[in-house]
């Protein structure tokens, strides 16, 4: 599939928001992080931020970007429906629990709940857009449990990144958000390292032969195909990495969106205030930028049936 | 539910008219749809005889046709140096002027200095009677670097031919062979055949180097060596007569097969059948033994011995000579599969599935009446059918086997029978045809005594000087193509250019893509256009008009360029005097009308024609005044008489009932247009096999104007005329050949089918050149027309050269290598596409998808001019001289260009090429033309 | 709205049988579709770059080119891909705004292109590529089984086919109705082996393929010649095969 770079930003940049979102709404009312209205307003802006930047990029590779209102309607059948629904009616939870919080004195039963509610909703959010991958038959690396689990967890990972320095700016004491960033970039790692080996060892069950139901003749070859030039379905779904080149990317993904935010993580928690907040920032831009490559290889090694058509693999 | 409300049932357009498609050569007829003064679609027309309203891809896309933008727009004038495309626009008056005063100053000193030749020959009826009034043997449409081999070989065989002149009886044939058939001459019709004969399951076999378009949907495919299916079929044809599995009767009845031949080695009359006082042929009658005329009513022909005529000659039927030739195990499948690329057991068993079919005769219960007046209760077919096209005929070795392939069907009793290969009207003709060409002697302002083109019978009908040299610039019908039927049209330039036999003046060609697709050796053909005589500072070819309908790689090299139309703007006529569409079950002929009107400063290439027909006076086209006889073409089209009763159409003739024969009726052509454009007549069904033998038939062909005289056709299995050149070429009678080519006339004038190597084969070290390259048609595409379609192009704007995978590997080549293709002649760079349905000696391409950049208004770095290339650079128009003879590649006998005779070897190219070579420079756009950048038609 | 109708035992699944056995890969069908949908329901169809170097357009129907097995015994199949119209589209399913729907009544797959976003995941939830995507209209476009021809009342019966099926010259595609096991169609899939691409995938498709025929051939060696037989040792060759001839030639024609 060709990494759409609008799509790419959406999912990396909702992802983070929608994972600082669902933290916040489930660690304030805990205490877990400070409730200062400060903390509250900046750290929240920070989350609707990155998850309306995320949205308004998504409306980019729209023919229509004008009509996006109308993907909401079929949530009883589509996944792209249900994850804008859930977007929209995110807000409401989200800006309520914002509102409470900035005039709530701590504990309030309203902020709390509100807060769950917000969490909830991003935590849908996050699985409904995975699910637009995962449902898709067509393509076997999206079809797998992985990606949902890939999704939730670097949504928390990220969330947990941008957390930990917001959280630290306003009680540089706080650690619990490095932890929980250990804890998610830890299992993230680990699942997509689990997806990267189903995905280089489990073939597709769709083959030349059956995409054609020509196999009873023997081996099929593509000889040659409709149009000399290439076509839609070649651009957007017949994009091709190579294998080393695609290697690379992964390690670059793990370094920088992994190892990099992790290590530096643990640098902030040992640091002095100034030090760790920084070090914390850049976890957590790391991290984006890591994510970002890890999303754009979720594309770009993910193969349609459709170019089964066109001599390829899939 | 969904609330789009859908319009189901908006009409189509406004208006709807019919016409007869011009996107090949099939002539289907269609139905143009108008909305709002422009193209909404185009179909089928269901009503049609040709397509039953089937449309193919390229008629589907004629309205991107019709809206190309490399349309002509204004007659152009040179302004700068021939070949670099500096026009002026000049209007049509002052384009006339130039063309009539040029060719009249010719017309007035020596007209042979004008050489007028056709591409697309739809109207040689017209163009044919245009030179000839004009007084030059130089004229011929393109079927000299077509399919002539076929046509010649049939018409003097079987009275008829394969092409689209015949068809197989898709309705009862059980077995069906295509021999190298190209996808665009009747390809609707046969598309719709071969669905037919599958649903009736009958067998389908393929014989072609390249399993591509009706091969891929064969049961069989045979992927013989190019140029070897002449030794393939004569291998069929000893099994068959070894194992005693021909026709006999058919033979005796229908062919020469019991004409006796005068066996007098070294004799005048050797090898020429013996004949009466009358000119008749004898034969030897079975019963009474003695020798009577063939045909006698209540004789019957033995087939073999020898017998001794009056004047003490001897001479046998020329079935022995066949069969004592064919039966030589010279042509057993084991002496020759090697050479066909094939196993000698495929060549076994087709023959044995020939046999086979051929046992379990189709019966038909329509009584018929056979030329004697014997009555038969029924018809009784072998359903062996086979059709052929260019792949057999475009080779050195063509005549004789495409003659090998008529020969086969005679011995199989497979020709117009129930189930077999089938005359479509107005065929059969006589057989061995006779119209001498015009043209032996030319005089000024004087038309020829006859049609240049013609069919000789004999040496006396050649158009050669005392010294036996030619007398056409294309040296048809000259020692060196004795029966070049549709002249040398590849030769003419490079002979034009060379002053062979002479110097002429203006070269007039009409939609031939000379300098380009339509040449071997373009880039040659180009410089010989442009070429200037050192000394005059003139050109060499003094004059070049040309005339197209579109901006093609010609273009450039013409002095005057007279715009023509599209197909939808004009009236053209689909005559029984030219190609016409008839089916086996009657004549039928079509018409174009204009379906919209031309948007540019353009006119119908014919009305041109015409028109210029008056201002130089020729007799066919004023009055006895010297006022134009005509207004335009249509006006031709309804009063033109070839001869009396018979004109251009033959439907609603005389007062509109008239059939065939009849007064010009002035309504001819409403009535036409309110039938779709069509006429046809179905002929009753006892009418419908055996035309060669049927009295009903022959009556009905002969009231219709198809035949003079309702006598039967005896099919010639021997071939006479060919041998009257052979005694030539013995030095016997007065019309000699240059000393140098007797030998041969003597080896290739063969009265007996027989294969030799092509000549590029025998011109080329074989192993330097392991590697024949041909080239397919594309179905989508039209020759060269389709590039600048915006559809079509996209299906096709670069080609590749096929390999099998065991060559590719010999030569260390992947998909997608780049490599160079070499020939004695030339090199192109290209890549290549590994393939497994390909013979593995043989490398391919498709046709005519290379272009010049720029040419046809694509931009200049279109990939048809980048990864695009044609073969045509590899292949040579002639052989290496010798003794200061240059001959062309061609075939001996009739002269056909031998496109696929070629032999190359192949390299790979250093990484790093990305262009096809030769890569010309861009072309220079004519004034006023310009492309749409995004859209391809509002 | 994209859920799918609730299919009805009996109900009309309208769609095409494409014979690979007698397509010759002329490109008429997606030609034909080309000209009239570009004038009809769903078009313009639109062609980029037309006459420039890299020539695109959106096109209903395309023909595939394959290779199927090896050497002389293997085959070469012309493939048309175009919409199969499945019971089980996920294409539908996954449109976000309910352009994409399958109709209840005939079955067709059709895209409301006043209600498309342009999301393209329709094209990525198509296993076969049916979907193509108009740059120029930021919308998505489909094959629409020809809706404004096969009801159309302005047209004679008869031609009220898919322009495809009406134009196949080799009578390569058939249309009707695959929900009824009566209908020609039905019977052409089962007498002839039609199947389904991808069955994998699960989207059951309507439109069916049937297969190139077996290559079958059960003539009998030629035999021997009987008067070879008669003459062994005989030479084909002068006066022998003369001998020979008037043998055969006697047999022959005296009965």
């Amino acid at each position: 599939m060709t990494p759409a770079i609008s799509v790419i930003f959406f999912t990396t940049a909702s992802g983070a928001g929608y994972g600082l979102l669902a933290l916040l709404g489930l660690l304030v009312p805990f205490g877990l992080v400070p409730a200062t209205p400060w903390f509250g307003l900046a750290s929240l802006v920070l989350a609707l931020a990155l998850v309306s930047a995320g949205l308004l990029s998504s409306t980019l590779h729209l023919g229509h970007p004008e009509r996006a209102w109308r993907a909401v309607s079929q949530w009883r059948s589509s996944w792209l429906a249900r994850e804008g629904l859930a977007a929209l009616l995110t807000y409401i939870p989200a800006l309520a629990f914002g509102a409470e919080w900035l005039l709530a004195r701590w504990p309030d039963p309203a902020a709390a709940a509100f807060g769950v509610l917000a969490a909830a909703g991003a935590i849908v959010t996050v699985f409904c857009t995975s699910m637009i991958y995962a449902s898709l038959r067509t393509v076997r690396q999206w079809r797998n449990a992985y990606v949902a689990l890939n999704f939730f967890l670097l949504a928390g990972f990220t969330g947990a990144l941008w957390l930990a320095p917001a959280a630290q700016f306003f009680n540089p004491a706080t650690w619990f958000p490095e932890m929980l960033a250990l804890l998610f970039g830890l299992a993230g790692l680990v699942a997509k390292i689990f997806y990267w080996r189903r995905i280089d060892r489990t073939p597709g069950a769709s083959t030349a032969e059956t995409a054609t139901g020509l196999g009873h003749l023997g081996r099929v070859r593509a000889l040659d195909a409709p149009h000399t030039e290439e076509n839609y379905l070649m651009r957007e779904m017949g994009f091709r990495i190579a294998r080393k080149h695609a290697r690379r990317l992964r390690g670059m993904a793990v370094i920088v969106g992994f190892a990099a935010p992790l290590v530096l993580s643990i640098a902030a928690l040992t640091l002095p205030a100034t030090p760790a907040l920084i070090a914390a920032v850049i976890a957590a831009l790391l991290a984006l930028g890591g994510v970002f490559i890890e999303r754009w290889l979720f594309f770009a090694e993910a193969t349609h049936t459709v170019v089964l058509y066109y001599g390829r693999a899939a | 539910m969904p609330g789009e409300i859908i319009a189901l049932s908006n009409p189509i357009g406004d208006t709807v008219k019919a016409t007869t498609c011009y996107m090949c050569a099939c002539r289907c007829g269609i139905r143009v749809h108008l909305k709002d003064g422009r193209i909404r679609y185009i179909e089928g027309n269901p009503d049609h005889p040709v397509n039953r309203g089937v449309l193919c891809g390229k008629g589907s896309a004629g309205i991107m046709q019709h809206y190309s933008p490399a349309r002509l727009r204004s007659p152009l004038l040179r302004i700068g140096e021939r070949g670099e495309g500096a026009f002026k626009e000049i209007g049509w008056d002052e384009a006339l002027g130039i063309a009539a005063g040029w060719l009249g100053r010719i017309r007035a000193s020596d007209p042979r200095k004008l050489a007028f030749f056709t591409g697309r020959d739809q109207s040689q009826a017209l163009t044919g009677l245009w030179a000839k009034e004009f007084g030059t043997p130089n004229f011929s449409a393109h079927g000299g670097f077509c399919s002539v081999n076929m046509a010649a070989a049939g018409l003097y065989s079987v009275g008829g031919s394969f092409w689209e002149f015949g068809e197989p009886d898709w309705e009862h044939a059980r077995l069906f062979l295509l021999f190298g058939v190209a996808e665009d001459h009747d390809s609707n019709p046969i598309k719709i055949g071969l669905s037919r004969l599958k649903e009736r399951g009958a067998r389908i076999v393929s014989v072609n180097p390249v399993r591509t378009g009706y091969s891929a949907i064969a049961d069989e495919w045979v992927g013989l060596r190019p140029g070897t299916d002449g030794l393939f079929i004569l291998s069929i044809i000893h099994l068959l007569l070894q194992a005693e599995r021909v026709d006999l009767d058919f033979l005796a009845r229908y062919t020469n097969a019991g004409w006796l031949v005068v066996r007098d080695p070294g004799g005048a009359t050797d090898g020429l059948f013996a004949r009466d006082a009358d000119g008749r042929p004898l034969i030897q009658d079975r019963l009474t033994g003695s020798i009577v005329e063939a045909g006698r009513a209540g004789a019957a022909p033995r087939l073999a011995g020898e017998v001794t005529l009056a004047d003490g000659r001897r001479a046998v039927p020329s079935f022995q000579l066949l069969a004592e030739r064919y039966l030589d195990p010279a042509y057993a499948p084991e002496a020759v599969a090697g050479r066909c690329g094939i196993g000698p057991e495929r060549i076994h068993r087709i023959a044995a599935e020939i046999a086979q079919a051929a046992s379990e005769p189709v019966v038909l219960p329509h009584p018929w009446t056979d030329a004697a007046g014997v009555r038969h209760t029924e018809m009784r077919g072998r359903p062996v059918a086979m059709h052929a096209m260019r792949g057999i005929s475009a080779h050195s070795n063509g005549f004789q086997t495409c003659r090998a392939l008529h020969l086969l069907q005679m011995l199989l009793g497979a020709v117009d029978t129930p189930g077999s290969w089938r005359y479509k009207a107005p065929f059969p003709r006589p057989t061995p045809p006779h119209a001498p060409p015009g043209g032996k002697t030319v005089q000024p302002d004087t038309p020829l005594s006859a049609m240049p083109l013609g069919m000789p019978r004999g040496p006396e009908d050649l158009l050669v000087d005392a010294e036996g040299g030619p007398l056409r610039i294309d040296h048809a019908f000259s020692w060196e193509a004795p029966l070049g039927l549709h002249g040398l049209m590849h030769t003419v330039i490079s002979n034009a250019h060379a002053g062979d036999p002479y110097p002429i003046d203006t070269l007039f060609l009409y939609m031939a893509n000379m300098a380009w697709n339509s040449s071997p050796e373009p880039t040659e053909i180009g410089r010989m256009l442009a070429d200037k005589d050192e000394k005059t500072g003139e050109h060499r070819i003094p004059h070049v008009i040309y005339a197209d309908a579109y901006f093609s790689e010609t273009v450039a090299y013409a002095d005057l360029v007279l715009p023509d139309t599209t197909y939808l703007e004009r009236f053209d006529c689909i005559s029984l005097l030219d190609r016409p569409i008839g089916s086996a079950e009657g004549p039928a002929d079509a018409i174009r009308q204009p379906v919209l009107k031309p948007d540019r400063e353009v006119r119908p290439f014919q009305d041109v024609l015409i028109d210029l027909g008056g201002r130089l006076g020729l007799p066919a086209f004023v009055m006895p005044d010297g006022a134009p006889r005509y207004k335009s073409y249509a006006d031709y089209i309804v009063h033109h008489e070839r001869r009396p009763g018979i004109g251009p159409l033959a439907g609603w003739r005389g007062n509109g009932t008239r059939s065939g024969r009849g007064a010009p009726n002035p309504d001819q052509l409403e009535r036409y247009i309110a039938n779709g454009c069509f006429w046809r007549h179905e002929l009753p069904p006892e009418a419908h096999y055996f035309k060669f033998a049927n009295r009903d038939y022959l009556q009905a062909a002969t009231d219709l104007g198809l035949i003079d005289k309702p006598e039967p056709i005896t099919l010639q299995l021997y071939a006479e005329p060919l041998q009257r050149f052979r005694l030539a070429g013995l030095g016997h009678g007065s019309i000699l050949p240059p000393p140098d080519l007797r030998e041969r006339v003597v080896r290739y004038c063969d009265p007996l089918p027989f294969w030799y190597a092509p000549f590029e084969q025998e011109a080329v070290d074989e192993a330097a050149f392991p590697l024949s390259a041909i080239t397919q048609r594309p179905m989508p595409m039209y020759h060269s027309w389709g590039s600048q379609n915006a559809w079509l192009r996209q299906i096709y704007d670069r080609n590749f050269l096929y390999i099998a995978p065991e060559t590719a590997r010999g030569l260390g080549l992947e998909d997608g290598d780049w490599v160079s293709v070499t020939s004695r002649s030339g090199r192109v760079t290209c890549p290549i596409r590994v393939m497994e349905g390909v013979n593995p000696l043989t490398v391919w391409t498709w046709n005519a998808i290379g272009k010049r950049a720029g040419a046809w208004m694509l931009s200049p770095d279109a990939p048809e001019s980048r990864q695009g290339f044609l073969l045509n650079h590899v292949i040579a128009t002639f052989l290496p001289e010798r003794n200061g003879r240059r001959l062309p590649s061609s075939d001996p006998v009739t002269g056909q260009a031998a496109w696929y005779d070629v032999r190359v070897k192949i390299e790979k190219e250093a990484s790093g090429a990305a262009e096809t070579v030769p890569h010309p420079p861009p072309v220079r756009r004519p004034p006023g033309m310009s492309v749409p950048v995004r859209r391809a038609h509002a | 709205m994209t859920s799918l109708p609730t299919p009805r035992p009996g109900g009309k699944k309208l769609g095409l049988v494409i014979d690979l056995d007698t397509c010759v890969g002329c490109h008429a069908c997606a030609v034909n579709c080309k000209e009239w949908n570009t004038g009809g329901h769903a078009g313009p169809l639109p062609d980029y770059d037309p006459y420039g170097p890299q020539p695109d357009g959106v096109w209903f129907n395309r023909i595939h080119t394959y290779e199927a097995g090896e050497g002389e015994t293997g085959r070469t199949v012309h493939f048309p891909r175009s919409c199969l119209h499945c019971d089980e589209p996920a294409c539908v399913t996954v449109c976000p705004t309910g352009a994409s729907y399958k109709r209840a009544e005939d079955g067709i797959v059709l895209v409301n292109a006043d209600l498309c976003i342009g999301c393209k995941l329709c094209s990525w939830a198509c296993p076969y590529g049916a979907r193509e995507f108009d740059e120029d209209e930021g919308v998505m476009k489909k094959c629409t089984l020809c809706i404004d021809r096969i009801y159309n009342e302005t047209i004679p019966e008869a031609q009220r086919v898919p322009a495809c099926v009406a134009t196949c010259p080799a009578h390569a595609r058939h249309f009707g109705d695959l929900g009824d096991p009566s209908s020609e169609v039905s019977e052409l899939v089962r007498s002839r082996g039609g199947y389904d691409l991808m069955p994998e995938m699960g989207y059951r498709p309507v439109n069916k393929y049937l297969p190139p025929r077996k290559n079958t051939c059960h003539a009998p060696a030629l035999p021997a010649p009987a008067t070879h037989n008669a003459s062994p040792g005989g030479n084909p060759n002068g006066s022998n095969v003369g001998e020979r001839l008037l043998a055969w030639l006697d047999r022959a024609l005296s009965s």
